[in-house]
């Protein structure tokens, strides 16, 4: 891996290398055009043409009538709730499956290394931890929200309730494997002095790591947060209620503009969340 | 256990990093308690792995380290902990949490004898005030008690470390070139500090020291450490120039401390062990 790498920045004249790689980077496209049925003009053709138009001309004006705008309230409070509650499952899997996942934590490094030396048990014990950790949040987030949302509808029924469960569930694998990183990219010298002292691994973590870490688990916390309010309402198109599912009913409906009241309401939601955080993030 | 007059004891102590670089290579010490230590000698010497093993932090590659007595190879989790809580450690960089409250780094001294959830709750009301503000005074720093440590300059920071360390109220202190980035003047004060601790206490001190002068200004007992070995053992007055010379032969050597403040980092960061 290295030595391609470096073959690639200083091509020797004998090597082959950099010349097969980018052939095969130009092939990947060249084929993947034709397989991913990439037909430009189609859109320019008179059908698509006409479906594009009436889309956007039916969504203008925005209905912005109040008559809608009321029904609208309780599905958008419903989006914000789902992202807070889904947020907060999200912490609350990610933060413990972080710490386990967190390998100058739990297997190498200077606060192990004492630890681990001659303990054979305690060294395959840890790594047993750290390789589950990692598993499971690794299985969490590569399973897209939209597709635990499918599945927690069948599991708990139509609603919000199952938005909420799969937020949690998307976003605690990809808070706990950022949030590990995070914790290994904290200054160790802290740490190794409270280790000195007699702390034990909670100890250590709350007093060196967690401080050492928390604008950066802050900040990435709510940016996740403006993630899941976007992706609470997507969800609702699988029937996980909130904005989403608004959506999916006036597009059924061929209602577009009200589409776009909501698409209004979700942007101004979005701006919201991102004022808000940048507000928490410069307290810190 | 028995009880011993070794406050320490280390056997053909080697320790490799990796496969072939060697940190300390075959050291034989023994320490008595309540005895005063200066270790000096070259950058990469092995001072710093030295206390890395003192402290427990490291395990020996081969040889043997007792530390009352105890061998300390084959303690693991809470006995090691226990071990640990009685040694305390002053670091050249602090090594304090930059974001806490300096009460907070002073208060985690006692982290061995606390519960995690008592330490936990102290995070969020401090308990035990007036040990800190105890600790503080006696370094001279007692109004910054509520201030951020990354707000203190470096002697003072070097201070609430030393604060620390008497929270700990440990059997031993180790100091690894605790004066080498503070000015001259205030480099002899926290020396001093730390002898007057030692001998008020009995407390055993063993200190690494990039001036050799203070070494042989205030310590009974200099140990010349060159190449992961002692190349001698003695009182001030039996060390030559001739020794010292051959000491620092090739390398560089800070008589005077004519940096003052320029912050040193540590020549032997801990090697990865990927």
């Amino acid at each position: 891996m290295n030595e391609s790498t470096q073959s690639l920045i200083r091509p020797s004249p004998k090597s082959l290398f950099p010349y097969l790689f980018i052939a095969l980077f130009i092939l990947a496209f060249v084929d993947s055009w034709r397989r991913a049925g990439i037909e430009p003009l189609v859109l320019f053709e008179r059908q698509g043409r006409e479906h594009l138009w009436k889309f956007i001309t039916g969504m203008f004006p925005p209905d912005l009538s109040w008559n809608f705008l009321s029904l609208m309230v309780r599905p958008a409070l419903e989006t914000i709730q789902i992202s807070l509650w889904g947020t907060l499952i999200a912490v609350l899997i990610g933060f413990p499956l972080g710490l386990l996942g967190t390998q100058t934590l739990v297997i190498r490094g200077i606060l192990n290394e004492a630890e681990l030396q001659g303990a054979p048990v305690r060294r395959s014990l840890r790594y047993g931890l750290y390789f589950l950790a990692r598993g499971v949040l690794s299985l969490f987030r590569s399973i897209p929200e939209f597709v635990w949302a499918f599945m927690f509808v069948r599991a708990v029924g139509l609603g919000p309730f199952p938005g909420v469960l799969a937020i949690g569930v998307a976003y605690g694998g990809m808070l706990g494997k950022v949030y590990s990183e995070i914790f290994e990219g904290v200054n160790y010298r802290p740490l190794e002095a409270l280790q000195s002292l007699g702390a034990n691994k909670l100890q250590i973590f709350f007093y060196g790591w967690f401080p050492q870490a928390l604008p950066n688990f802050v900040s990435y916390t709510l940016y996740r947060w403006e993630c899941a309010v976007r992706a609470s309402a997507i969800l609702g198109l699988v029937g996980a209620g909130g904005l989403g599912q608004q959506i999916e009913i006036s597009m059924r409906m061929f209602n577009f503009n009200e589409v776009l009241t909501i698409l209004i309401m979700l942007f101004f939601m979005v701006a919201t969340v991102d004022y808000l955080s940048a507000k928490v993030r410069a307290l810190l | 256990m028995r009880s011993s007059l070794h406050q320490y004891r280390l056997e053909k102590v080697r320790k490799l990093f990796g496969r072939n670089q060697v940190a300390l290579d075959g050291i034989d010490l023994t320490v008595r308690r309540g005895e005063k230590v200066a270790l000096i000698g070259p950058s990469g010497a092995g001072k710093t792995t030295l206390f890395r093993l003192l402290n427990c932090t490291l395990r020996p590659t081969s040889g043997k380290v007792w530390m009352n007595g105890e061998d300390v190879e084959g303690l693991h989790g809470q006995k090691l902990r226990q071990v640990r809580r009685l040694i305390g450690t002053v670091y050249q960089q602090h090594n304090l949490v930059p974001r806490l409250k300096v009460i907070h780094n002073v208060l985690s001294g006692q982290l061995g004898r606390w519960s995690t959830l008592r330490s936990l709750v102290s995070l969020i009301k401090p308990a035990e005030l007036k040990l800190a503000h105890q600790a503080l005074s006696q370094v001279g720093i007692a109004e910054k008690m509520f201030e951020r440590t990354d707000e203190l300059s470096g002697g003072q920071q070097q201070r609430v470390a030393i604060a620390r360390v008497l929270i700990q109220d440990p059997e031993v202190i180790l100091a690894d070139e605790p004066v080498s980035s503070v000015d001259p003047t205030l480099a002899s004060t926290i020396v001093r500090l730390l002898i007057d601790i030692s001998e008020n206490t009995r407390k055993t001190l063993v200190v690494s020291l990039h001036s050799v002068d203070l070494a042989l200004a205030y310590f009974p007992r200099v140990i010349g450490i060159k190449s992961g070995t002692a190349a001698f053992d003695l009182s001030p007055d039996k060390i030559t120039e001739p020794m010292l010379e051959d000491l620092y032969a090739g390398n560089f050597r800070d008589t005077a401390m004519i940096e003052g403040t320029s912050e040193r980092v540590d020549p032997v960061p801990y090697p990865t062990l990927s």
